[in-house]
């Protein structure tokens, strides 16, 4: 029986007057320090600025070092009003750690530092969540705005913010989509951990993603910026204030990102269980470690690049400034970088969540497993060597693009290994039609598309008349959205009820799925041919001839947006009016998750369990006689 | 687990899955290949205004006749895993518990390999047999073609293209005129901020970088008028840095730029000289 | 049983056995729960609107006023450039350089101009701005108007030198190229802050044809925005003060 000290029983509200429960380090706290933080700081840049080197602030009105300054002071207010410095204070000043975070209990535990990682994953699934509908809204403007081919509702400086905060939201948020709620929430487990190696970091992660997105979107107040996600210079260094907001809101996001695969390579190189040997991890706790990686190697560039352009903005150095000694090729270069093994970022844990849901509902083991590691890793070792494939048409030196189109076309095999896996696994299955398995086919069909395109892409002649127009837009949104967005629906209606111990109304899943999936191929199937007939990417403004094809991609997206709401119309009826309860193991799968408890018991285990074999002991062995291998332990 | 019961890999009366699907996916590719290369190939972006286009029509039809099988393999398979392999309602069945076939992995290994391998092959031999099959080359070109040029240089400004040609006594003008069936080699820099000069139906795209000189090879081989616009955004007007260019007879090229020297002689005179990059003042913050 | 159970309402909602539905037997918390959603949701729409209204604000248009004489036919755009819109217009850019055109006697802080198509535009221009100088000096002639000329304080002019360039009236799709002399560096009584009676200005005057209906851009071209790498971002980048649109109707 555990007996953890502070589990004797669950306390019971005190009775304590609200107004007293209230102090503390709690959301509340970090908001009002937050604030106090953010004026703190833009105190000390507006007295910085005050100096002589600044006069080009009187002549533009703009306080760009006092709102970064600002900015700081505000997300280190937030993090020390959530209680992120108790710990380290308390250690510094020779007292004992406490306990106290994890102990809590209530649903108060959701809204301030907790730091078991399952309340943490739910977080990150909420947070997400919502940021995930504020850039799905930005799309819906700006689809909006394309249906006439001359500009009508959208001014042309918020069209540009707008299309900016879609894809700067979207690539900051979901970076962390699938590792955030799922990993976090299920790693330790399927590993046979009572917690991640580092449980404030990452809940330090978690929290610093919820101040980014809330910078981001107050890039509005301060002008918008004008640049896209890319945030290309020298035009990041022309733009007003709002350009700060992008800058900050990144940095702290490649900064959360690196803590976080920080935090799981620890967790899975030292916390498995005894028996658990690499040849035994479920999939996606691979695709996690190689998305890992990625994370701790590439996000911190990303963090560099950005302060050299800050320091560009504030205090008129040259590091991208042609005139002043510079080179916008210098962050072009630094940026794809970090942006290349960032959108590997986004499709390896989609990679672990199809092959690892494959197994389930198929009733067979995963079918080359070794090769399906292999590919992810070698998927993340050579993100590293593709980048430039990005700068194709910019006047790099004319010897590199036959490598670079080499290495880019090498990355496809290692690709290509997850399809075979996905087909092995397929076949002579006995596949049962949930929603989650749908949704798992789908990514099929979608990555594949998105994968075929950036073949297209890869090739550099071809890449001269595609790139920067909406070919582009398709391809990656085919890979991300197709890729790891339905990967993470699949997560959704799969983890669920392990997670919150409620099933989803698997009818509203199906409705959900359908729309969605025909939505999303009607919305950016067309956008092959739109790039291929011309249109330049981040415009608001096309050839008339073209206005059918928007109009048609249009209202497929506002279908794509409806069948956002069915999901949430299905969240909102099955988690709060119905609560149907689940079994411990709905699904019936032999993966480490589901032989826990609903719900999952603080530590996770009584007792560290002891691994014997890989989750996919599906199957009817085979007769040694039928020429197949036997199924024998991995 | 020693209570389960084993079976070979195939049942009885179970069809032969694996000839059905080949059958079907061989089928399948032999009626789409000749349509995607024959019907759709010569209709694919970007047409054949220019050498370098013609070229990237037949490179697109590669690669989407590499991708059609691909493509049918993988969605064929779905489907077909859709419909013969289910789990029968209520039922709890499993399937055989293959764990990997070294053969099959080989195979695909090996022909996903030489596909990818031979695709970048191609890509090379067909970006360098253009001259950069229109791309923009950075200032100094793996191949040059041979035989005369006419330097034109495309000028990228928040928000405007301006093209000026050298060899014509450095005058610029607004609209891009090309003579027809002579080899351009297109020097494309910006002033500002990053853009990108896009000659649709020329199939030419080059990065305009400030300071740096890029350069495009483009041979227009027909008459007719193609679209310009910007393929970096570069600020509020990226979207409407849109123009209309003209490929014209010799001829009436000659009279075109001669008209155009009279012309824009004022301008002419106060214009800086001639030179592939350009840093105008103020080239940091603006006083 | 000593574990503890970290469950979503677990002291506040029960769980209903499998396949059990109670309509309308919603407990305390899932009633609390729904209506801070609601109230989070009630926020979200309004925040919404919010973010709607600033993506579609964009300056009032004006149109063009019927010409008076000398000029003949066609509609009159009478413009100002300002080297600071000031606080009165702007309290928050007072410092940013920016176009206002006269509507009804009052100078208007706006850059969307109404025209009517297939007609003649005459514009007057008062220049009150100094000299930054044109990045491209090729803007230096003036393209696209009636007689390729354009009249700076009484005298025809077919390009001015590109030092003196204080801003430009450009509208790229209709091919008009005006550039616009400044107000010299040594003259008196310069304007500080919008409104500029009486201050020393230029006098620009110009004419030119509108064809089929549309809505065109226009926009500076000389790096004017001061204090902004190149001189081109702020006011040169933000509709209203030195890009705006021509409304052909």
């Amino acid at each position: 029986m555990s007996t953890t000290a502070a589990a004797a029983s669950a306390p019971q509200p005190t009775g304590r007057p609200l107004w007293r429960r209230l102090i503390g380090f709690n959301l509340l706290t970090a908001v009002i320090l937050g604030v106090a933080g953010y004026y703190v700081g833009a105190l000390i840049g507006h007295t910085i600025d005050g100096g002589k080197s600044f006069e080009y602030q009187a002549a533009t009105d703009e306080y760009d070092l006092a709102l970064l300054l600002g900015y700081f002071g505000g997300v280190v207010g937030f993090l020390i009003g959530l209680g992120f410095a108790n710990y380290p204070i308390s250690r510094m000043l020779g007292r004992p750690a406490s306990l106290r975070e994890k102990e809590e209990q209530g649903i108060g535990r959701y809204f301030g530092l907790c730091t078991d990682h399952k309340v943490v994953g739910i977080q990150y699934l909420v947070g997400i969540g919502v940021f995930f509908f504020v850039g799905g809204l930005n799309a819906m403007l700006i689809r909006t705005e394309l249906l006439h081919p001359v500009p009508t509702f959208v001014g042309p400086n918020q069209y540009l913010s707008i299309v900016g905060m879609h894809g700067t939201m979207m690539m900051g948020m979901m970076t962390s989509g699938i590792l955030g709620p799922f990993a976090n929430y299920f790693v330790p487990i399927m590993i046979g951990a009572r917690r991640m190696a580092f449980p404030r970091i990452e809940a330090l992660t978690f929290w610093l993603l919820m101040a980014a997105g809330f910078i981001l979107t107050s890039t509005i107040f301060f002008g918008g910026f004008p640049t896209g996600w890319t945030g290309y210079a020298p035009l990041n260094n022309e733009a007003v204030m709002g350009m700060d907001s992008y800058i900050c809101f990144f940095a702290l996001v490649g900064l959360s990102m690196a803590l976080l695969g920080l935090n799981m390579m620890a967790t899975i190189i030292t916390m498995r269980a005894p028996g658990l040997t690499w040849s035994r991890l479920p999939i996606f706790v691979w695709s996690v470690f190689a998305t890992s990686v990625l994370m701790v190697l590439a996000a911190p560039m990303l963090v560099a690049t950005l302060l050299m352009a800050a320091l560009d903005r504030t205090i008129n150095t040259s590091f991208f400034i042609a005139g002043g000694g510079g080179s916008s090729y210098l962050f072009e270069n630094l940026f794809w970088f970090f942006g290349h093994p960032e959108v590997y970022i986004l499709a390896l844990p989609g990679f672990g969540i199809v092959l690892e849901l494959l197994p389930v509902f198929t009733r067979k083991p995963l079918w080359g497993y070794r090769l399906a590691v292999s590919g992810m890793l070698g998927v993340s070792l050579m993100s590293f060597f593709v980048w430039q494939h990005h700068l194709f048409v910019s006047g790099i030196n004319a010897d590199l693009r036959p490598f670079y189109m080499l290495s880019t076309e090498i990355i496809s095999i290692p690709t290509g290994f997850i399809f075979m896996c996905v087909m092995g696994t397929l076949w002579k299955a006995r596949t049962s039609f949930t929603v989650p398995m749908m949704f798992v086919l789908a990514w099929t069909f979608n990555f594949l598309i998105g994968g075929l395109s950036g073949v297209f892409l890869s090739d550099t002649p071809s890449d001269t008349d595609t790139h920067g127009s909406f070919f582009v837009m398709a391809h990656f949104h085919y890979t991300i959205m197709g890729g790891l967005i339905f990967a993470f629906f699949a997560g959704i209606y799969y983890w669920v009820p392990k997670m919150l111990g409620l099933r989803l109304n698997e009818k509203l899943g199906k409705v959900h799925f359908w729309l969605m999936f025909v939505a999303f191929n009607s919305t950016f199937m067309p956008l092959f041919a739109l790039g291929m007939e011309g249109m330049p990417r981040r415009v608001s403004t096309y050839s008339p001839a073209l206005q059918t094809l928007n109009v048609w991609v249009s209202i497929s997206a506002f279908v794509l947006g409806l069948s956002m709401l069915i999901f949430l119309y299905n969240v909102v009826y099955s988690l709060i009016f119905v609560r149907k309860a689940a079994t411990a193991n709905p699904w019936n799968s032999k993966a480490m998750e589901w032989q826990v408890p609903t719900p999952v018991p603080v530590n996770n285990f009584e007792q560290i369990p002891v691994f014997d074999s890989d989750p996919y002991d599906y199957g009817i062995p085979i007769s040694v006689g039928a020429g197949q291998p036997a199924a024998a332990g991995a | 687990m020693s209570s389960r019961p084993v079976s070979s890999g195939q049942l009885p009366g179970e069809p032969n899955h694996a000839r059905r699907f080949t059958t079907i996916w061989l089928i399948a590719t032999l009626i789409a290949l000749p349509l995607v290369i024959f019907v759709l190939g010569p209709e694919l972006p970007p047409g054949n205004a220019s050498q370098q286009a013609a070229g990237k029509v037949t490179d697109n039809t590669v690669l989407l006749a590499m991708a059609t099988p691909v493509l049918l393999l993988v969605t064929i398979y779905l489907i077909y895993a859709v419909i013969a392999f289910r789990q029968p309602a209520g039922g709890a069945l499993e399937g055989p518990a293959v764990r990997g076939d070294s053969r099959i992995q080989t195979a695909w290994i090996v022909i996903t390999s030489a596909l990818v391998l031979s695709l970048a092959a191609y890509g090379t031999v067909r970006l360098e047999a253009d001259n950069g099959a229109g791309s923009g080359n950075g200032p100094k070109p793996l191949t040059v073609p041979s035989g005369p040029k006419l330097p034109v240089q495309v000028i990228a400004q928040q928000w405007a293209f301006t093209y000026r040609y050298p060899t014509y006594g450095g005058v610029e003008t607004t609209h891009l005129y090309l003579p027809d069936n002579e080899t351009i080699e297109l020097h494309v820099t910006s002033i500002d901020v990053i853009h990108s000069f896009w000659a649709y139906q020329l199939g030419v795209k080059a990065d305009a970088n400030p300071d740096v000189d890029n350069v495009a090879f483009v041979k227009p081989t027909k008459l007719g008028a193609f679209d310009v616009r910007c393929a970096e955004l570069c600020g509020i007007w990226h979207g409407y840095m849109y123009d209309k260019g003209h490929v014209v007879t010799p001829s009436e090229f000659a009279t075109w730029i001669a008209q155009q020297q009279k012309q824009m002689a004022p301008a002419t005179k106060v214009l800086p000289p001639y030179s592939t990059t350009y840093l105008p003042e103020p080239t940091r913050r603006a006083e | 049983m000593g574990v503890v159970w970290p469950r979503l309402g677990n002291k506040y909602g029960v769980a209903r056995e499998s396949g059990e539905r109670g309509d309308g037997d919603l407990s305390v918390f899932m009633k609390k729960l729904l209506a801070v959603g609601g109230a989070v949701v009630a926020i979200g729409v309004l925040i919404g609107l919010y973010v709607a209204d600033w993506a579609t604000t964009q300056p009032t248009a004006v149109a063009s006023s019927v010409a008076t004489p000398p000029n003949s036919g066609g509609t009159q755009l009478t413009l100002e450039t300002v080297a600071a819109i000031g606080p009165k217009y702007e309290p928050s850019h007072p410092d940013w350089v920016s176009y206002l055109v006269r509507k009804n006697g009052q100078w208007v802080h706006s850059t969307i101009y109404t025209v009517p198509a297939n007609s003649i535009v005459h514009v007057t221009v008062y220049q009150y701005d100094g000299d930054s100088g044109l990045r491209n000096p090729f803007l230096s002639q003036v393209q696209g108007t009636v007689g390729g000329t354009e009249v700076v304080d009484g005298k025809t002019i077919n390009s001015i030198d590109p030092e003196e360039a204080s801003h430009t009236f450009v509208i790229p799709d209709l091919g008009v190229f005006v550039p616009l002399p400044g107000v010299a560096e040594e003259a008196k009584n310069q304007c500080e802050f919008a409104p500029c009676e009486g201050a020393a200005h230029r006098t620009i005057e110009f004419s030119f044809k509108t064809g089929k209906k549309g809505r065109y851009r226009w926009q500076c071209f000389v790096p004017c925005a001061a204090g902004y790498l190149d001189g081109f971002g702020g006011p040169m980048q933000t509709l209203g003060y030195m890009d705006g649109f021509i409304n052909v109707v």
